[in-house]
């Protein structure tokens, strides 16, 4: 009656497998991997391999599944859920869904998966054996050097971190030296007050009033200072290009003033004349950052309203920024929230401001050194620091449309290749590969927002290569960006070289 | 891609989370629509002049008058063959021929003599057959009935509205009104064909605005409407596409149901506004009695819905009983053509579907892989993003067999061209997947992009067929590439040229398994008015208005014709659809269009493809996983397993939403919508003969559960389940976090079997099943055989050789029937060359036959019968099969006590042979 399986008899097949050199004949039913072979005994009945059941060895591979683990059909497609071997003499052996058996696609390299379906299959392990051995072998030779290259970038961020941590703790020597001078014009500021205290207070609203005026002026000059030294090209106008040499004037803060975004400051005009101009300034005098510092004498400080009682304001502000940014600065000395760390009182000064006080107080301390440092060294640049040495730097890669750019701890971002704006695809968020490979994943986050959609996002994945460099990018979902970046600093020690093995997690 | 790409979409349609209900028109904003419904019931103006009658062998004809404007009206009325009765109403004398709606019909429908029983002056008894079917035509005013013995099973203009505006020159004193000379004015036209006072002052007679869009009328106004009554009816259906209930609601008080083929952007549910397709067919069912009202008219098209009681039978003598009645009274209003409607009277559900079926035909028969699963998404980006996802079902061990491609793989929304940079190697990208025997679709819209240096675009221009504006240029809107052009597939010069570009020396890059989908064929303009085309717009002697609903009628027409062409006529063509109209199941499938991933949307997609389905479109689907917006992984996961028991089953995205391939929610969703596909695939047999059976008879496939229990009235407004052919019984999962469900289990003395489990349970009851993530309640009649194939592998063509099982669900009498079709999956061989197998399988007297359907065909398939589970069994001691030369052989089988499930090992016989299997 079945005319149709005779040919699912042919139960054994020979099978050719290469182990150790030698070409050994080894017969088993169809399917079965030589580990397998002691359970497929033509002799004895079969049990199932999960034991469920035992039925006689002719119904092994007769094309019907009679075992649950489908252990009974290794040869045929009978098993929803078994598994043929493909010896792939040449090649990895492998295991295919039995679903794949006769299915009219050469699945085995060796083709022994297409016995009775009518597809041709060639043998093609040897040449993809050797196609691997290439790969592989090419694979190693960027591994290892990629992984010499890997040790110089470690030494190279030995040294580098040696370095900024022994500016760093200079700069926190110097710190408490600051904190000192701090406390000591406190007391002095204290002090005078006691005194002043009442005819302060009978003064206040005269002295409102003056300082309002003198603000006023003072505005008004520095204003005009502002403008002759925006107005690049002295044509009684500031342009947006002007303004764009300005990139703290940025307001979305995303360290990128755009066309807009200038054009915006200049209330919608693309420039405005000295007149306008003022209008526009209250928009942008908290973060103008004047291009010369004016030569003022100390002595002036007295006479400039906002220096007067300095440290009425600094100490409000500073408190203020202390509750919203605590887990910023994780360096700074958190004992006392009311502590202001010197730092955080420099910080809330314009940089001539600053440069007065320091000159006041220590000239060698820069505080925006002194920040970055930290932030710096508070990177995990990886377990060996392996990764410091792309801190700082960008790469790109230019498509047909867009040119990328990977600023690595920073930021990711687009730009059509042929003019418009830059969009952020995302700063710096983390480390996001799999727990047991950390390192291969960089992860860029809260980039622009999308239409009715997410904010952009950027997905970078690393591999071992002996450039560095961005090789590849592409948005697999709407606004979610994968880019492809080769770095020797993820290059693995290669297996063959015998040194020390460095457990880098 | 920068946020560019969508900026015509957030231009054009809004940024809205819903739809915009203001870019759409009320009744109240369409001036015929306002003008029609603002007539009230009463004295139909119109009178038949009885005299005027004429009796051919093929038709009766007589005159109408208004006698509000004596304007006479032409009564054409015929008897159709199969239980179906034509009526037609047109002006006598019209200025200008009036549309009348082409290319959708099959054939003229076949007549029967209408004769005369009796006539008197107020009116004539004519014989619609033996069965004292009678129609009934009563002089004054003007009113039909059509009756069977004693009852009256429909009336027309029983309530007067019926109104008839008719041609007439215009009057003002503007350019248009000058090409008429004034003097030619027929008769006095003071009164409108309304009843109604007329007024050419009146707004909206001769132009409308809506929003910033001047509709120009230069023939006036042109409407018809008219009213029917349906006593003893209380459920109607049909009239896709909107997207609400199975079950027509009343639309009193609301707005009527519109049927106006509009691309509506996020679109709200459980309401009578306009979608992408409009099939003018409305089905009415009782207990006694499923009849079909089809108003054959391709304008835009408003229907009322009222449910009433009424007083039957004193307005003639020998209508019985005057007891009161509920009745459902329908009324249609059209703004062109004329009146022309098909009453289909059943009297059963399947005599409605094969009297609909004989109009407009049956399904189209697809290639066996248009029924397995397909996987879309807007858009794939390149196509190395193609080959990850074509790898990914390899690596998941999911079956798929179509990979789709939305707009953006063409060069800069050029249809039938490929993106240079992102598929510059199409011819390589489907190798790949020929080589998984998996099947392509790329999009192919009908706005083509003005730009010189487009083939198909300069062509259309040189051959002149576009669709013109009211000045006689090409008209032109603003669709995906920007400003386009719109061919006139009306014409069939057009549709001939069209699909000539489907050959494959033609269309670049495309191979033989590439097919295609025309989306956006309502026509979508995003400039225009409603989203669509202008209705002054112009194809040849007739204004888009006559014929708007059947534009994506004719691009899906003349798409499937291409794909046809190229093969030399060999090869079947799958063609999806947007935009439908009645007839549109000759061309392919339909979807229910830019749903989205809400539960709400899961549930609705089961109403909107059973009014489909009602109306002869079977092959229906709703987006898996729903278009707009993310699903849950429940959400999802539940979609796939409802969506694996609808005809089309294809999971489509929006570009702005997250990835979701099937494998991208953790291992245990994956294994979950692994196993719903896996469940589709294993009855790809019975889909293929249901669609074989639907095609052959017109019968859904899809199917409420009153079709099949037309008395059981428990059942006829139920639209969360539904039954697939006769056999199946879904019941989709549709709410978040369901624990279980209470499914309807129709037929007294009948038995239904759990098809995960093979638990038995009684029909004729609600019964709760708990339910698990895992799968949806799905049940087997009692009395079926179903085909099953239960090797699943890559697609459906890798299955295509291999062994069946049957599932063989006895009733409570011990029997079971069923069918099986085979062909080779792909070609019209079956047609022209009777290459199939059709065998009926019967399960009586312990007895398993498989019997011949098809003497005269022939198919040799290799495949062979693997496995019978028979459903209800008892243990028997001995199953021998026995074959057509009459060897004999004894099979092996194991019995499962506990469920009383036989399982028959390994027959082994080749499914296209004659046996039989005895149980003793």
């Amino acid at each position: 009656m079945q005319h149709n399986v005779n040919w699912l008899q042919a139960l054994l097949v020979l099978s050719l497998s290469v182990t150790l050199g030698w070409t050994v004949e080894v017969q088993r039913p169809r399917g079965v991997p030589l580990t397998k072979r002691q359970f497929y005994d033509e002799a004895k009945p079969f049990t199932c391999l999960d034991g469920s059941r035992t039925i006689p060895f002719d119904r092994v591979n007769d094309d019907y599944c009679d075992c649950k683990d489908g252990s009974d059909e290794p040869g045929t497609a009978a098993c929803p859920n078994g598994s043929f071997h493909c010896t792939n003499a040449g090649y990895r052996p492998t295991f295919i869904p039995s679903s794949r058996i006769n299915d009219g696609i050469c699945d085995c390299c060796d083709g022994t998966d297409e016995y009775n379906s009518g597809a041709s299959c060639q043998n093609t392990c040897k040449e993809l054996g050797r196609k691997e051995r290439e790969a592989l072998q090419k694979l190693a030779e960027i591994t290892k050097e990629g992984f010499l290259l890997k040790q110089q970038l470690i030494e190279e961020a030995k040294k580098g971190q040696q370095e900024k941590q022994s500016r760093l703790s200079e700069l926190q020597d110097s710190r408490k030296g600051h904190e000192d001078k701090v406390e000591a014009l406190r007391t002095v500021k204290e002090t005078a007050e006691q005194p002043e205290k009442e005819a302060k207070e009978r003064h206040l609203k005269a002295w409102e009033e003056h300082k309002a005026a003198l603000r006023l002026e003072k505005e008004k000059a520095k204003m005009a200072e502002v403008f002759l030294e925006l107005d690049d090209n002295a044509d009684g106008f500031v342009d947006v290009s002007e303004l764009q040499t300005h990139q703290e004037l940025d307001p979305d803060g995303d360290g990128t003033l755009t066309d807009t975004e200038a054009q915006g400051l200049l209330g919608g005009a693309h420039k405005v004349d000295s007149t306008e101009f003022m209008n526009m300034w209250s928009n942008m005098k908290e973060k103008y950052v004047s291009e010369v510092c004016p030569p003022t004498p100390s002595s002036d400080l007295d006479k400039d309203p906002d220096s007067v009682y300095p440290e009425d304001d600094l100490d409000e502000d500073a408190a203020g920024e202390d509750d919203e940014d605590d887990d910023d600065d994780d360096d700074r000395d958190d004992d006392d929230d009311k502590v202001i760390s010197p730092l955080q009182v420099l910080e809330k000064l314009s940089v001539c401001e600053r440069e007065r006080w320091c000159l006041l107080c220590n000239a060698a301390l820069l505080p925006f050194s002194f920040r970055a440092l930290e932030k710096e060294i508070s990177f995990d640049f990886g377990p060996s620091s392996e990764f410091a040495y792309l801190y700082s730097q960008c790469y790109e890669l230019t498509t047909n449309e867009y040119i990328y750019r990977l600023c690595p701890f920073n930021r990711v971002s687009q730009k059509p290749k042929y003019g418009g704006s830059e969009t952020s695809l995302g700063s710096w968020g983390s480390w996001s590969g799999p727990e047991d490979n950390k390192y291969s994943v960089m992860k860029y986050e809260h980039g622009m927002g999308c239409w009715q959609g997410p904010n952009r996002s950027t997905t970078v994945k690393l591999t071992c290569g002996k450039e560095t460099a961005v090789v590849s990018t592409s948005e697999p979902s709407r606004c979610e960006y994968l880019m492809e970046f080769t770095t020797p600093a993820v290059c693995l020690e290669p297996p063959n070289i015998d040194t020390q093995v460095h457990d880098e997690f | 891609m920068g946020a560019l790409s969508l900026g015509w979409f957030a231009l054009c349609l809004g940024v809205a989370v819903a739809v915009d209900r203001g870019n759409f028109k009320t009744c109240e904003q369409s001036a015929f629509c306002k003008r029609q419904r603002a007539m009230k019931a009463g004295q139909s103006p119109y009178r038949a002049l009885l005299d005027t009658l004429e009796l051919s062998d093929s038709r009766v004809t007589l005159q109408l008058i208004n006698d509000n404007n004596k304007v006479h009206l032409l009564l054409e009325l015929y008897r159709l063959q199969g239980n179906m009765t034509r009526v037609k109403i047109n002006e006598l004398k019209p200025l200008k021929p009036r549309f009348e709606v082409p290319d959708v019909l099959i054939a003229d429908p076949p007549t029967e003599p209408l004769s005369v029983v009796s006539r008197d002056e107020n009116g004539v008894v004519l014989s619609l057959g033996d069965e004292a079917r009678r129609l009934i035509v009563s002089a004054q005013p003007f009113r039909l009935d059509i009756v069977e013995g004693p009852q009256v099973l429909l009336s027309l203009n029983s309530r007067g509205l019926l109104a008839f505006e008719h041609l007439r020159p215009r009057k003002d004193t503007s350019t248009f009104g000058k090409l008429f000379s004034l003097n030619s004015l027929p008769m006095s036209a003071h009164q409108a064909p309304d009843g109604g006072s007329e007024d050419d002052n009146q707004p909206g007679l001769w132009e409308e605005t809506f929003k910033s869009h001047t509709d120009s009328k230069p023939n006036g106004p042109t409407s018809i409407s008219l009213d029917f009554s349906l006593p003893g009816v209380e459920h109607v259906y049909g009239i896709p596409e909107h997207a609400d209930n199975l079950k027509l609601k009343s639309t009193d008080g609301g707005d009527p149901y519109r049927l106006y083929n509009l691309d509506v952007f996020q679109y709200e549910l459980y309401n009578p506004m306009a979608l992408y397709g409009a099939v003018p067919v409305l089905l009415s069912h009782n207990a006694q009695r499923t009849m079909g009202i089809f108003w054959f008219n391709a304008a835009e098209t408003w229907v009322d819905i009222s449910s009433n009681t009424t007083v039957f039978g004193k307005m003639l003598d020998y209508v019985q009983g005057a007891s009161e009645t509920p009745q459902t009274d329908i009324r249609w209003i059209s703004e062109s053509g004329i009146i022309d409607v098909f009453i289909m009277l059943g009297p059963k559900p399947a005599d409605v579907f094969t009297q609909y079926a004989s109009l407009t035909g049956t399904q189209s028969f697809p290639p066996l892989s248009a029924l397995a699963y397909h996987q879309c998404r807007w858009n794939y980006n390149d196509q190395e993003d193609v080959r990850a996802v074509n790898q990914g079902f390899d690596e998941h061990d999911i079956p798929c067999d179509f990979i789709w491609l939305d707009i953006e793989h063409t060069d800069g929304k050029r249809y039938f061209t490929w993106d240079p940079s992102k598929f510059p190697k199409p011819l390589e990208m489907l190798q790949d997947l020929t080589d998984k025997r998996r099947k392509m679709v790329a999009i192919v819209d009908p706005h083509i992009k003005v730009d010189s240096g487009y083939k198909i675009h300069s062509e259309l221009r040189s051959k002149n067929l576009y669709v013109k504006n009211k000045d006689g240029a090409d008209y032109e809107g603003w669709c995906w590439p920007g400003n386009a052009g719109y061919p006139d597939f009306i014409r069939p010069d057009t549709r001939a040229w069209w699909a000539s570009m489907f050959a494959y020396d033609q269309y670049e890059g495309s191979t033989e398994n590439l097919y295609t989908w025309n989306d956006m064929n309502e026509p979508s303009v995003f400039n225009g008015p409603e989203v669509t085309m202008h209705k002054d717009a112009v194809h040849g002697a007739w204004e888009h208005r006559d014929l708007h609903n059947l534009y994506g009628f004719y691009v899906q027409m003349a798409t499937a014709e291409g794909l046809i062409q190229r093969s030399e006529g060999k090869e079947r063509p799958f063609v999806l659809t947007r935009a439908f109209f009645a007839g549109s199941q000759r061309y392919g499938a339909v979807w229910t269009g830019d749903n989205a991933a809400e539960w709400d949307h899961l549930k609705i997609s089961i109403p909107m493809c059973l009014n489909l389905n009602l109306v002869g479109i079977s092959f229906c689907g709703a987006d898996v996983g729903g278009f707009f917006k993310s699903p849950s992984t429940e959400l999802l996961v539940r979609w796939y397993q409802a969506g694996a028991y609808q005809p089309f089953f294809r999971a489509h995205a929006h570009m702005d939403t997250p990835r979701r391939e099937p494998w991208l929610f953790g291992p245990e969703n994956t294994a979950l919508i692994r196993e719903a596909i896996l469940q589709r695939y294993a009855l790809l047999p019975y889909w293929y003969q249901l669609f074989y059976h639907a095609y052959l008879t017109g019968q859904p496939i899809m199917r409420p559960l009153w079709v099949e229990y037309p008395g059981d009235a428990s059942t006829f407004a139920m639209d969360d389940q539904y039954l697939l052919g006769r056999d199946l019984l879904v019941h989709p999962v549709t709410e978040e976090g369901a624990r279980g469900i209470t499914a309807y289990l129709p037929g007294q003395g009948e038995v239904w079997y759990d098809v995960h489990t093979f638990q038995k349970h009684n029909g004729a009851q609600n019964l709760y099943i708990p339910v698990t993530i895992s799968s949806i309640p799905v049940f087997q009649h009692g009395g079926s055989i179903i085909p099953k194939k239960l090797r699943i592998r890559r697609s459906s063509s890798c299955m295509e050789n291999d062994p069946y099982t049957f599932i063989v669900a006895l009733s409570p009498q011990r029997t079971a029937e069923g069918e099986l079709y085979i062909d080779d999956g792909h070609t019209f061989s079956y047609r022209t060359e009777k290459k199939f197998i059709h065998r009926r399988l019967t399960f009586a007297n312990n007895t398993l036959t498989s019997r011949n359907l098809a003497l005269d065909s022939q198919f040799s398939t290799p495949s062979w019968i693997e496995r019978v589970v028979i459903l209800g069994a008892q243990k028997p001691n001995k199953v021998t099969l026995r074959m057509a030369d009459g060897a004999e052989s004894s099979l092996d089988f194991e019995f499962d006590t506990a469920m009383s499930v036989l399982t028959l090992r390994k027959p082994g016989m080749n499914v296209g042979a004659d046996w039989s299997i005895l149980l003793q």
